[in-house]
């Protein structure tokens, strides 16, 4: 069977005056793959991922999101993805239900589904209980799931997760990554940056970062056998010791 | 459009879920009007008073009986020795004394000329002179109804009306500044803390990935502070006919239009602001100390403009209170139409466009 690519990048390159954040990526991603895009601070990787989500625009090179170009098609792009931030994103003075229909609303999506849908989700989250009560008064991991779920709310193919999990408990970690299965047996890409190795072990192919250079991308046990290493730390160490941007 | 309606709503539950800044927002103009109307006030009612007669006859009687009735005074003692006076100064709760000679009605009716002397406590000069101004006048009343019997043959009669504001009333002043002052602090103040929130939390990201329209965002954002302002203006005027008695001359719709005018100036300038900071309290502390020193002295409501110096009346062009402070007077006070007030109108117009074109412009940038 062959799969499409949602995401295709060539020589796509960011520069802020003389400094170059992202120096000439490609790579490419299948749909309903979980993509991990590891490396250091600094590395680039938040940077790489703003062009992606046509949020900066790139200063050379080729994107391809969705099918859609990222220097003329941006506003094509946002109908298709879905974001969530390093920072928690939802409105903590608004109750769950209020966000998720916010969320929905904002995605253009009609009222009907909206109520329809909504209902399903804090069912599936467990939280019909707590659906009316302001978001301020989850603890952090169910606000996590929760910003997840509003971030594919509106069923895009893609999902951008820029460190989803930082914070957050191994075993909460854990439920984190079953609903990324989840949505990614639904056939929603996923895209995913992180600074925990054992995620790592989680993703399909992993790209990794090294002072704007894309140094290695391969599935993790293709990586590890390629370092010689038992686990994905010691595959990171030897890539970012060669780093000379400061971490 | 859902999009847009579905963005106000949430906006307006983040208004009503904030309580402390909803009680600021209605609590400020009530709080301002009833401050001003009844604590910062220049006019003096009721003032103590302390009247010296040694003639005590027929006209001295008369000059008290008009004191007595005037609202601005209450006579607590009259004395007769003039020893006792400088004790009353003393104790300070008196500001003003009126003397009588002996035989004032006597040297009136004969010499046609008598005396009456006014000693005020000058420590503080400007109640000293108003209360010396109300004695006067009563008194020169009185002398106008004496020579409404008999017949001078030269008389020049000084003939002042105070238009717009016969009765000297504080309000007529302090209204449109406070109107002027209340809406536009709360609106630059609100929206400017209301963007940048949304950076600080990092939903403005998420917002910007959304297909949802930049400019929607922004437009959005200063939909219920529109509202709000205008439900703030409603009661700074419901408060200003019924509780200080001051009515409104002109055209209320035009108030109204010409307010919405301001609060769309100032909304744009909060959403400058908030544009161009990234944290929270940077955008308030820009937008109290920044927007409210010039507001309070350069609108010309606190201090006369024509009395600064140059360089001053011509950076108080660019207070946008200062062109809704003359707008409101006029229409207000001086009962005027749209004609008498176009000019400062397309001020206020030009300000609200030049801002919000780069307020806007501005947030675009941050997306490169």
């Amino acid at each position: 069977m062959e799969t499409k690519t949602v995401i295709s990048t060539e020589n796509l390159t960011k520069r802020f005056g003389d400094f170059t954040a992202v120096n000439e990526i490609t790579f490419d991603v299948k749909s309903g793959e979980i993509f991990g895009f590891l490396g250091a601070n600094g590395a680039g990787k938040t940077t790489a991922m703003r062009m992606l989500c046509g949020l900066s625009n790139p200063t050379s090179g080729k994107a391809n999101i969705a099918g859609f170009d990222v220097y003329r098609q941006t506003e094509k792009i946002k109908r298709n993805i879905g974001y969530m931030s390093q920072k928690f994103s939802l409105y903590e003075d608004l109750t769950i239900l209020e966000n998720i229909r916010f969320y929905g609303g904002i995605y253009g999506m009609d009222r009907k589904s909206i109520k329809a849908k909504s209902v399903e989700l804090v069912e599936q989250l467990g939280l019909k209980e707590e659906a009316t009560k302001l978001v301020r008064s989850l603890p952090l991991g169910w606000k996590q799931k929760l910003a997840f779920s509003v971030a594919i709310f509106h069923e895009p193919k893609i999902v951008f997760l820029d460190e989803p999990t930082g914070g957050v408990d191994p075993v909460t970690r854990r439920q984190f990554w079953d609903l990324i299965y989840a949505a990614a047996e639904r056939g929603i890409t996923v895209f995913v940056t992180t600074h925990y190795m054992d995620e790592a072990e989680y993703c399909n192919r992993i790209s990794m970062m090294v002072d704007g250079y894309i140094k290695a991308l391969d599935s993790p046990a293709n990586l590890k056998k390629q370092f010689g290493a038992s686990n994905m730390d010691e595959v990171f160490y030897q890539l970012a010791r060669g780093a000379k941007r400061n971490l | 459009m859902k999009q847009f309606i579905a963005f106000v709503k949430k906006e307006f539950y983040h208004v009503f879920r904030d309580r402390k800044t909803l009680l600021l927002l209605f609590g400020m103009p009530i709080s301002q009007i009833v401050l001003f109307g009844f604590a910062l006030t220049n006019e003096i009612k009721n003032s103590k008073i302390v009247v010296c007669d040694y003639a005590n006859d027929v006209a001295t009687r008369r000059i008290i009986d008009k004191m007595e009735v005037s609202a601005n005074f209450e006579i607590e003692r009259i004395l007769m020795s003039h020893q006792q006076i400088e004790e009353v100064f003393r104790e300070g709760k008196i500001k003003l004394v009126v003397v009588f000679p002996a035989n004032f009605n006597n040297s009136l009716a004969h010499l046609n000329k008598a005396q009456v002397q006014i000693i005020a406590d000058a420590t503080d000069p400007n109640t000293a002179g108003t209360l010396t101004n109300y004695a006067s006048s009563i008194i020169l009343s009185y002398q106008a109804e004496l020579q409404g019997l008999q017949k001078i043959p030269y008389q020049i009669e000084i003939d002042i009306r105070m238009i717009y504001n016969p009765e000297l009333k504080g309000a007529t002043n302090f209204v449109p500044g406070v109107m002027a002052l209340v809406l536009f602090l709360i609106s630059v103040l609100m929206t400017s803390v209301s963007i940048v929130r949304e950076k600080e939390n990092g939903t403005m990201e998420v917002l910007l990935v959304s297909p949802f329209k930049t400019i929607l965002v922004v437009i959005s954002k200063a939909v219920p502070y529109f509202f709000l302002s205008l439900i703030n203006l409603a009661m700074i005027l419901l408060l200003s006919v019924y509780l200080l008695n001051l009515p409104i001359k002109g055209s209320v719709l035009l108030l109204f239009a010409e307010s919405s005018l301001l609060i769309i100036t100032a909304l744009s300038l909060g959403l400058l602001i908030s544009n161009s900071t990234s944290s929270q309290r940077t955008a308030m502390i820009i937008a109290l100390l920044g927007m409210m020193l010039p507001t309070i002295l350069l609108s010309g409501f606190m201090f006369p403009i024509e009395n600064m110096p140059l360089a001053l009346q011509v950076i108080s062009n660019i207070v946008p209170a200062k062109w809704y402070y003359i707008i409101v007077k006029s229409i207000m006070i001086k009962g005027l139409g749209f004609s008498a007030i176009w000019k400062e109108t397309l001020i206020l117009v030009g300000m609200a466009l030049f801002l919000l074109v780069v307020s806007i412009k501005k947030f675009k940038v941050r997306l490169v």
